[in-house]
C-alpha cells in the first residue's frame, strides 16, 4: 500500500512538474465549456428570404411583413422579377426565394389558388431545409390569421406544440453533455496512454520493472491520478454549465458523478490497452485519434443515433460514450433517475471491466 | 559461493540469435567484466539475468535463485543500471533516490553508508532535476539508485559509454570500493582498456563467449610473439607485411600495425622481404586484451 501511495505521489509530482499539463487540465475544460457551446449550434438563424410578389395584395404584403417579423427569417427584399431574386440566390445573398403568384389573394377567396413556389439554396442543406420550413410555417400562420379576421373562425388552432425537457429548444443544452464527454475522452483517454508510453520511451519503465513493484500496482498508480483529474474536470464543466448557461441537472448530481467514474474507468482502460501496443508517442497519438474520431462522430454526441443508418445504430452499441451521453442528457434535461438508467450503467460497468482486463492482460504479454 | 550461474543460455529475436549457448559463473564478491563489441549480446544477457526477458533455452540463477521461477525474489536482491539513463528526468536527484528507495521499501538513511562515497559527489545538486545533470553525474545518480536497497548483485550495462575519460576512471574506482562491500558486480563494456580493472573477464562476440579468464590470464594465453611495425605509408606496409613469411596475422592497431608471427620469424629476413620501405620501425610489443580478442574472433 505504501508503494502504491509513493507511485501515485510520483505521478502527481510529474504532472505538476510538466510545464504544460496542469494548465491544460484546468484551462481546457473551462475554455471548451465557455467557447464551444456558443459555436456548436445547429439553430438556423438569419435565413435571408427574397419575396417575388406578383400579386401585390394585402395578403402578399402581410406574408412579407410576417417574414420580416420572424426571429429566424430576414427579409432580403421584395421584387416583382424572379430572375433578379434568382441572381441574388446564386450570389449567396439570399437563401430562400418565395414567389407569390398573380391573383393569389383573389383566387384564395373563391377557389384553390395557384401554388406559391419556394426555392431554397440547399448547398448548406440544414440552412436551406430549415429555412424553407420556417417560410412555410410563416405563410400558414399568415393565412390562418387572415381567415380568422375575415370570417368566423373556420380553422382554430388545431396544432399545439410543446417542446418538452428543452422548452426553448436550446441547442446548447443538447451540446453541453456531449462536450463534457469530449473532455473526458481527451483528458482521461489521452493522458494516461501518453504517460505510460513516455516511460517506455525514456526507459524508466525498465527501471521500474526490475523493482519488486507488481505490474498491477504500477498500472493502477498510473490510472488513479487521471480518475481524480477526471472527477475534477466534470466538476468544472458542471459549474461552467450552471454559471454561464444556467443549465443545472434536473436529476441528481450523484448519478452524473457515478456515470463519470464508470466512464473514466472505461476510457482510461481503453487508453492503457492502446499504450500497451504502442512503442512511441506518435503511434499512440494516431491510434487514439482513430478511435476518438469514431467515438466523437458515431456515438451520438453530435448527431442523434436515431438518424443514423441501421447498421451504424447497431455499431453504436459497442461505443461506450453512447451510454454516458444518454445518461448525461437524460439526467440533465429530464431528471431521469439511476433506477431508470440502469441498463446504461450496466453497459458502462461492463466496458470498464472488459477494457481494464484487456489492459492488464496485454501488459503481461510484454517482457 | 556462486553469485551468478549461467548455463547454456540462448535467446533469439526472430532470425537473429542474440545469445547462443552462453555458460559461465561468477563468484560472490567478484567484479566480472563482459567485454565485447556492440551486438555481442551483452544487453540481452543483462535483461535475462535481471528478469526482464525470458530465455529460449538454458537456465540461469542469481544469488541461488532461478531467474524464471523466483523472479520476484531476485528483483529485490539485484541492482540494475541499464545502458541508457532511465531515471525520471523531471524529478530531482533527491526525489529519484527517495522514490526508488520507497519502491524497495527502504529509506535513503538506511543505505546512506553504502551509497555515500558515490552520492556525496552529487549531493550538492540534490535539488536539480535529473535530466539537467551532466553525463558523469547522471551515471553517479543511476548507480546510487541501483544501490539504494543494498543489492547483493549489481548489474551494470555499459556504465561508462558516453562518459569522459576522467569520470570513467573515477567510476571504476567506485566499483573497486563496492567490491570491498562483498557486492558481486557484473559489468559490461566495449572498452578493452577497462577490462584490466575486472577480477575476471569474458570476451564475447555475436552471442558467444570466446574466452573467460583473469585479465592477466587472458593476456598470458597469447602464445605467439607480437611485433609492432610502422612506416610512412601505413597502408602499403600492411599489404606487404601480410605477404611475408611466417606472418600469422597483421592488423592496424592504433598508430602502428600489430603483427602476430610464427616461431620461425626472423626480423632481418622480414625487412629484406619488405624491400625499400620509407621510415620503417619494428619492435616487439606486449599483447593486450584487444590482441587476444582479435585472435579469438579470427579463430
Amino acid at each position: 500500500m505504501r508503494t502504491f501511495i509513493v507511485l501515485v505521489q510520483k505521478e502527481f509530482l510529474q504532472i505538476r512538474r510538466n510545464s504544460f499539463l496542469p494548465k491544460l487540465i484546468v484551462a481546457f475544460p473551462i475554455l471548451v465549456m465557455l467557447l464551444m457551446p456558443l459555436i456548436m449550434t445547429m439553430d438556423v438563424r438569419n435565413v435571408n428570404v427574397a419575396v417575388v410578389d406578383l400579386d401585390r395584395s394585402t395578403t402578399s404584403r402581410r406574408i412579407a411583413s410576417n417574414i420580416e417579423a420572424s426571429e429566424y427569417l430576414t427579409l432580403a427584399g421584395t421584387t416583382a422579377e424572379y430572375p433578379l431574386a434568382l441572381a441574388a440566390l446564386e450570389q449567396g445573398d439570399v437563401d430562400v426565394i418565395l414567389q407569390i403568384p398573380d391573383n393569389f389573394e383573389r383566387d384564395l377567396l373563391i377557389a384553390t389558388p395557384e401554388r406559391i413556389s419556394i426555392t431554397a439554396n440547399a448547398v448548406n442543406a440544414t440552412k436551406g431545409g430549415m429555412g424553407m420550413q420556417y417560410v412555410v410555417a410563416t405563410i400558414a400562420h399568415t393565412l390562418t390569421q387572415l381567415r380568422g379576421e375575415r370570417a368566423p373562425v373556420e380553422l382554430s388552432e388545431l396544432v399545439t406544440v410543446e417542446n418538452r425537457y428543452n422548452p426553448t429548444l436550446n441547442y446548447r443544452h443538447y451540446m453541453i453533455p456531449a462536450l463534457m464527454i469530449i473532455l473526458f475522452i481527451l483528458i482521461c483517454g489521452f493522458l494516461p496512454a501518453l504517460s505510460i508510453v513516455g516511460e517506455k520511451e525514456s526507459g524508466s519503465i525498465e527501471q521500474i520493472n526490475v523493482t519488486p513493484v507488481s505490474r498491477l500496482t504500477f498500472t493502477l498508480a498510473k490510472l488513479v491520478p487521471y480518475w481524480i483529474i477526471g472527477l475534477f474536470v466534470v466538476t468544472i464543466a458542471m459549474l461552467v454549465a450552471r454559471l454561464v448557461y444556467g443549465l443545472a441537472p434536473v436529476g441528481s448530481v450523484w448519478v452524473i458523478y457515478l456515470g463519470a467514474l464508470l466512464f473514466i474507468l472505461t476510457i482510461s482502460g481503453f487508453s492503457l490497452t492502446i499504450a500497451n501496443f504502442s512503442e512511441t508517442m506518435q503511434q499512440t497519438m494516431f491510434v487514439m485519434f482513430f478511435f476518438i474520431m469514431i467515438f466523437m462522430l458515431m456515438s451520438g454526441l453530435l448527431t442523434p443515433v436515431d438518424s443514423m443508418p441501421v447498421w451504424a445504430q447497431r455499431f453504436t452499441l459497442v461505443l461506450p460514450p453512447r451510454y454516458y451521453v444518454e445518461i448525461l442528457r437524460s439526467v440533465y434535461l429530464k431528471g431521469t433517475t439511476l433506477a431508470e438508467l440502469w441498463p446504461n450503467f450496466a453497459a458502462l460497468g461492463g466496458f470498464a471491466v472488459v477494457f481494464n482486463t484487456l489492459a492488464a492482460l496485454t501488459y503481461k504479454k510484454q517482457a | 559461493m556462486v553469485a551468478i550461474e549461467v548455463h547454456n543460455l540462448s535467446k533469439c529475436y526472430g532470425q537473429v540469435k542474440a545469445l547462443d549457448g552462453v555458460s559461465f559463473s561468477v563468484e560472490r564478491g567478484e567484479l566480472f567484466g563482459l567485454i565485447g563489441p556492440d551486438g555481442a549480446g551483452k544487453t540481452t544477457l543483462f535483461r535475462l539475468l535481471t528478469t526482464l526477458l525470458n530465455a529460449d533455452e538454458g537456465s540461469a540463477a542469481v544469488d541461488g535463485l532461478d531467474v524464471a521461477r523466483d523472479y520476484l525474489a531476485i528483483r529485490s536482491r539485484v541492482g540494475y543500471m541499464p545502458g541508457r539513463f532511465s531515471l525520471y528526468p523531471d524529478l530531482s536527484v533527491e526525489e529519484n533516490l527517495n522514490f526508488f528507495a520507497a519502491l524497495f521499501g527502504v529509506t535513503v538513511e538506511e543505505s546512506y553508508d553504502l551509497i555515500a562515497p558515490i552520492y556525496k559527489q552529487i549531493e550538492p545538486f540534490r535539488k536539480r532535476r535529473a535530466g539537467k545533470l551532466s553525463g558523469g553525474m547522471k551515471q553517479k545518480l543511476a548507480l546510487s539508485c541501483a544501490l539504494i536497497h543494498r543489492p547483493s548483485v549489481l548489474f551494470l550495462d555499459e556504465p561508462t559509454t558516453g562518459v569522459d575519460a576522467v569520470s570513467r576512471s573515477e567510476f571504476w574506482d567506485m566499483l573497486s570500493g563496492l567490491k570491498e562491500r562483498e557486492i558481486t558486480i557484473l559489468v559490461s563494456t566495449p572498452y578493452m582498456d577497462e577490462a584490466s580493472r575486472c577480477d575476471r573477464i569474458a570476451l564475447c562476440n555475436e552471442g558467444r563467449i570466446l574466452g573467460i579468464d583473469t585479465p592477466e590470464g587472458i593476456v598470458r594465453g597469447f602464445d605467439r610473439r607480437l611485433y609492432g611495425i610502422r612506416a610512412k605509408n601505413m597502408f602499403a606496409l600492411l599489404e606487404r607485411a601480410r605477404t611475408a613469411t611466417d606472418i600469422v596475422d597483421c592488423y592496424p592497431f592504433g598508430e602502428r600495425h600489430h603483427m602476430v608471427v610464427d616461431d620461425g620469424f626472423d626480423v632481418e629476413r622480414f625487412k629484406a622481404q619488405l624491400g625499400d620501405v620509407e621510415g620503417l620501425e619494428i619492435g616487439g610489443v606486449e599483447p593486450t586484451i584487444e590482441d587476444i580478442f582479435i585472435k579469438l574472433m579470427k579463430r
